[in-house]
């Protein structure tokens, strides 16, 4: 509660402070808007609907790219750890591409899919992927030997083996390497929006470009932290429980 | 004596005493490859072990004991030689000869229950119901009932290893392969742990072998005590331990077979040092 409080307190000097450089009028209005005009843009863009459709099509593409992302890239990862030919090949690949920042995959899923949702969910998958594999990888090869030979002796097999306790044992990376690649995807899919008018949909991105073109600095600043926003939720919600879980079963963190 | 909950027929059947393995160890060779050189770990080793007998090794560092245990629990193949379970040849692991290691080898993404209960999901036949009531009763047989919600860091030493003790028995195995268990334990929990292992070896009569570098614990939980000898890894000399159960670690009459034991062992080793070695 204490910290809870200190919390909201730290925000609300934060909003004073920035009324207060607004009144002073060191940048002029149009650079700096007060926190009014920002939330009053933002009260306009949610009950004309914008706000809520840009971020809808956002989290889509979000999403489902980020989904396939991790669903391709698991058992990629666990084969790449499993057969050294692929290691030297895909794992290779794999370890290249990962050190790309996501960015650079625009340029190249718009000349091969065009404005279209593709072109977005492609720099999405391929900000996820890469992560997700390397970290899968190095997770299975850090698992000790030793909790492999344990089930062996309980009569684990193969697939049984990889399922119940090669996963689950490298779970801690599996889960850095997935948070590694939602920051990477977030960030393509903004940059990617930000770049080009994608016609099947209006994203967040697309909302920030406009208000550049439009000089509309509250409209500017308001998506912006509506994409801060976003983000921490996507962690408190989604990444801090799971980290939660697994400090708490590892004992890795006493927080 | 323990009071243990009441449970469905099919679990009781899960949970009754069978009958134990006989072990033959015929001319066990095995070595290592490694950046040294070749190491003979054992050496034309043979062994017998009975029905529902506990075995002791004891023996210096290096000596081949863990490799032993190993090829007995079929995660190593000997490179010549015969192993034997009730006289069909061992080839891969199976739940009839659990093993626990000489490191620590508990689940760290389960819970104590969790892992007790591992083993038993790999047995067809079972409800989860059995499976649960059986790994209940393993854990209070163990004493950590009150544990099993707990995660594994949370266990002191000496709980880490009562689980890995459930965790063994719970799928019911036929013989027990047990590797310095009791190692990193205090003087203390170790005793205790001592007349918990010879309550369960009476009550669920299994073949036992144990693995130690302390003479006294080998003394006090075998039967018979084999000491190993290193380099080539082979079995020098064999002790009958022959006194009353349940035995005390500190007891006058124990102390005299430790003495002969570790005679022994000085022996061995001083010779080996005039060989030049
Ligand atoms: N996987 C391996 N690769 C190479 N050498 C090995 C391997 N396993 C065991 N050895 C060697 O075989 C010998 C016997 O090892 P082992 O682990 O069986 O000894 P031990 O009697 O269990 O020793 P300790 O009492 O210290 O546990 C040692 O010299 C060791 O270096
Ligand atoms: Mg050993």
């Amino acid at each position: 509660m204490k910290r809870f409080l200190s919390a909201v307190l730290f925000f609300v000097v934060l909003l004073f402070l920035w009324q207060a450089f607004f009144r002073a009028k060191i940048w002029s209005s149009v650079l700096l808007p007060s926190p009014l005009q920002v939330a009053n843009y933002l009260k306009g863009a949610i009950e004309d609907g914008t706000l809520g459709h840009a971020t809808v099509i956002t989290m889509r593409r979000l999403l489902i790219g980020y989904f396939i992302g991790i669903v391709v890239g698991l058992p990629l990862g666990l084969l790449i750890a499993r057969w050294n030919l692929l290691r030297d090949t895909l794992g290779t690949t794999a370890l290249g591409l990962q050190t790309l920042p996501s960015v650079c995959w625009v340029p190249l899923a718009l000349l091969w899919f065009g404005q279209t949702e593709a072109a977005m969910l492609f720099v999405v998958v391929m900000g996820t992927l890469w992560s997700v594999i390397i970290a899968t990888e190095t997770g299975v090869r850090n698992v000790p030997p030793i909790y492999r030979r344990a089930a062996l002796t309980m009569g684990s097999k193969r697939l049984h083996i990889w399922l119940k306790v090669i996963l689950p044992a490298s779970l801690p990376f599996i889960v850095s390497g997935m948070k590694q690649g939602w920051a990477f995807a977030w960030r393509s899919l903004m940059a990617a929006e930000i770049f080009v008018t994608i016609l099947t949909g209006f994203g967040l991105g697309q909302l920030l470009h406009y208000g550049r073109e439009l000089s509309a600095m509250d409209q500017v600043i308001a998506i912006m932290l509506v994409i801060v926003v976003i983000g921490l939720l996507a962690d408190k919600i989604f990444f801090s429980p799971i980290e939660k879980f697994l400090h708490r079963r590892w004992g890795t963190s006493q927080a | 004596m323990r009071r243990l909950a009441a449970r469905s027929s099919s679990a009781s059947q899960e949970l009754k005493v069978i009958a134990p393995s006989k072990l033959a160890i015929d001319n066990v060779s095995k070595s290592f490859q490694s950046a040294s050189g070749t190491v003979l770990a054992l050496d034309h080793v043979s062994l017998q072990v009975d029905e529902g007998e506990f075995v002791c090794l004891v023996g210096a560092s290096g000596c081949g004991k863990t490799t032993l245990l190993n090829i007995i629990a079929g995660l190593e193949k000997p490179d010549s030689g015969n192993v034997l379970a009730d006289g069909k040849p061992i080839t891969s692991p199976g739940r009839d000869r659990l093993v626990m290691f000489q490191e620590p080898a508990l689940f760290p993404w389960l819970d104590v229950f969790g892992n007790v209960l591992f083993g038993l999901k790999l047995k067809p036949n079972l409800t989860n119901k059995d499976r649960r009531d059986v790994a209940k009763y393993y854990l209070e047989l163990v004493g950590l009932t009150r544990f099993e919600r707990a995660n594994i860091h949370e266990l002191s030493g000496g709980m880490k290893q009562r689980v890995a003790l459930a965790r063994a028995l719970a799928p019911n195995p036929r013989v027990l392969l047990m590797d310095e268990p009791f190692a990193a334990l205090d003087a203390l929990t170790r005793e205790q742990l001592y007349g918990d292992l010879q309550r369960i070896w009476e009550e669920r009569k299994k073949t036992i072998v144990f693995v130690t570098h302390n003479v006294r614990e080998a003394a006090c939980l075998g039967e018979r005590v084999l000491l190993f000898s290193p380099h080539p890894g082979r079995i020098q000399e064999e002790f009958a331990v022959d006194l009353p159960r349940p035995r005390d670690i500190n007891s006058v009459d124990l102390a005299g077979y430790a003495t002969k034991i570790i005679r022994s062992l000085r022996k061995f080793s001083e010779e080996r040092r005039e060989d030049g070695r």
